[in-house]
């Protein structure tokens, strides 16, 4: 049992071909390719992928297929998406996971919150559980209308009018950050629990006004990461260790750790830094 | 369940490992109250180091293989934490020094004494650079050299944590001792290293790491044997710790304690206590009163 135990299946290293890419902004690129186990990811669920030669980067899992497909999205921000950005269909990457828990469903109206690339897990969230929900609301918020992803498959999903988005610099839909169009809904509108990921800044935000109307909620947070079982150490937000314990983590265990929660993360040498 | 370490008071011989966990005083006070009896810090040095890229970890069969490459914020930055960790762990901190020269164990090990550590533990698989390639850890006199350096630095236990990467670790240990090591922790990560076959390429981006877990097991304890037989200092088990058996198994070879790492991936951060609770009933059933009396027992069978 004590062998077997360490050979986590889901942590074992293996390799893969890009099968195919898609552009969906000037940053932002999504990926599919076939992997037995991170096909079994749910919603929130992240994996870690190798550019060989160039590093290991964590990702949500945007969808999965029953075939073994697996889809990610990734936004150009450094070295490693970078090079992912340069590789082309047939390419070989390496993957772990998928990692960490996921969101619950929870009977009743959900109101989901995303902010920029933060709406993949909420996007695969909402294709997974549109048809048990009651009523399920997205609200989205990007910077501009590129950076507004897969609105189209939102509004099929959701229908026109449960979909709303915000820009900051008001290129499409309202012209405000994502939380201002949140009052107003939870004002009017009774929702059970709300669904959020994005800028930890805007999830505490939200995480105030869910806890103003006594919302359920949960958000998936992001941290550096390195081994992702739980031993490094390098995405601690207070006592909890985001790979194992998160990224989903519910508004109570937020309030364990609301020194951090929106504020500070731990850099690669593991030294509190702000966001 | 106590247990006497060169002075230091341990509830129960279970211990954090060093390199895991490790960086904040709250993952200290938590590993603590999963039931540790003491807890090493990562291990911290002179100036800050981001450590190597991803890939740091791969997994093997029956282990990891990991290449941190030392991350730490350096000892000034750090020593914040010590002082936080001070304030609310009921256990020993031991905090783990390395170094790239003797002066640099000596200054950071008088650092983090200065800032409450009840004693260090040296890490000493750092390559010398005045010597380029070879670890300080595999050279007894360099080794001595640090050694001595950190005793006159500092009042408080100092521990060297043995690299298993030589022709002969009793060698080394009792170079260790002979300059004044209050203790011996055994055993360092054995050298290792993954290559994946689709890309031909190594995959942990040092190329090179160092193997924990159940795999390196028997390797520990042969060392702990070997060792108990040539020195007087308590020994520090540490090596593929995964439940209470495998940590018996150390106290029988020589260890007066142990130290959990990788099992924590597998068994999450109460194996301390599912590993200290397992060991009592042993005692009971075979009539000892303590752990120190099971301590080196198989020499003696």
């Amino acid at each position: 049992m004590r062998l077997s135990a360490y050979r986590i299946a889901a942590n074992k290293h293996r390799t893969t071909q890009i099968l195919d890419i898609t552009t969906q902004s000037a940053t932002v690129k999504t990926y599919t390719f076939k992997d037995k186990e991170c096909a079994k990811a749910l919603p929130g669920q992240f994996l870690m992928l190798w550019i060989p030669g160039i590093d290991e980067i964590p990702l949500s899992v945007l969808d999965v297929k029953e075939d073994g497909t697996v889809f990610i999205v990734v936004k150009k921000v450094g070295e490693a998406t970078e090079a992912l950005h340069k590789m082309k269909a047939g390419e070989i990457v390496g993957v772990r996971g998928p990692f960490g828990n996921s969101f619950t469903l929870k009977k009743g109206n959900a109101l989901l919150v995303g902010g920029g690339t933060g709406i993949t897990p909420l996007l695969f969230l909402t294709k997974k559980y549109a048809s048990k929900a009651n009523r399920l609301v997205f609200v989205m918020g990007a910077k501009t209308r590129d950076d507004l992803l897969f609105v189209d498959d939102l509004e099929k999903i959701c229908g026109k009018g449960n979909l709303i988005a915000t820009t900051d610099d008001g290129s499409y839909g309202m012209k405000c950050l994502a939380t201002t169009p949140l009052e107003v809904l939870l004002a009017k509108e009774k929702f059970d629990t709300i669904y959020t990921c994005g800028p930890e800044r805007m999830m505490l935000q939200v995480l105030n006004l869910a806890e103003k109307h006594g919302i359920a909620f949960e958000a998936s947070l992001e941290r550096f990461m390195k081994c992702t079982i739980g031993l490094c150490g390098n995405c601690m937000i207070g006592k909890y260790r985001v790979c194992i314990d998160g990224p989903v983590f519910t508004s109570n265990q937020l309030k364990e750790v609301k020194a951090e929660f929106g504020f500070s993360k731990l850099d690669f040498r593991g030294r509190k830094i702000p966001l | 369940m106590n247990v006497d370490l060169a002075g230091l008071r341990l509830a129960n011989p279970t211990m954090l490992a060093s390199g895991v966990l490790g960086y904040t005083a709250e993952t200290l006070e938590n590993i603590a109250e999963n039931g540790a009896g003491a807890v090493v810090t990562k291990s911290v040095g002179l100036k800050p180091r981001d450590g190597y890229a991803n890939p740091t970890v791969v997994q093997a069969s029956c282990g990891l293989i990991n290449a941190m490459g030392l991350p730490n914020s350096g000892i000034d930055e750090f020593a914040k934490e010590i002082r936080s960790a001070k304030k609310v762990l009921q256990v020993p901190l031991i905090v783990s020094v390395y170094g790239f020269a003797e002066e640099e164990y000596a200054t950071v090990a008088r650092k983090a004494v200065e800032a409450g550590a009840d004693a260090v533990e040296l890490n000493v698989s750092c390559p010398h650079v005045k010597e380029t390639g070879s670890e300080i850890g595999q050279n007894p006199e360099i080794l001595a050299k640090v050694v001595m350096k950190v005793k006159t630095a500092v009042a408080k236990p100092v521990f060297v944590k043995l690299s298993p990467n030589v022709t002969d670790i009793v060698y080394i240990a009792e170079a260790a001792v002979k300059a004044g090591a209050d203790g011996l922790t055994a055993i360092n990560t054995v050298r290792a290293m993954a290559i994946d076959t689709e890309t031909t390429m190594p995959i942990l981006s040092n190329k090179r790491g160092g193997l924990s877990g159940p795999a390196v097991k028997p390797v520990a304890i042969r060392c702990v044997y070997d060792i108990y037989e040539r020195v007087k200092v308590p020994i520090i088990g540490c090596g593929g710790i995964t439940d209470w058996r495998d940590a018996v198994e150390f106290f029988l070879a020589g260890a007066s304690a142990i130290q959990i790492g990788t099992a924590i991936a597998l068994k999450r951060c109460n194996v301390f206590k599912t590993v200290a609770r397992g060991i009592e009933p042993y005692l009971k059933k075979k009539g000892f009163e303590s752990v120190n009396e099971i301590v080196g027992l198989s020499h003696r069978s």
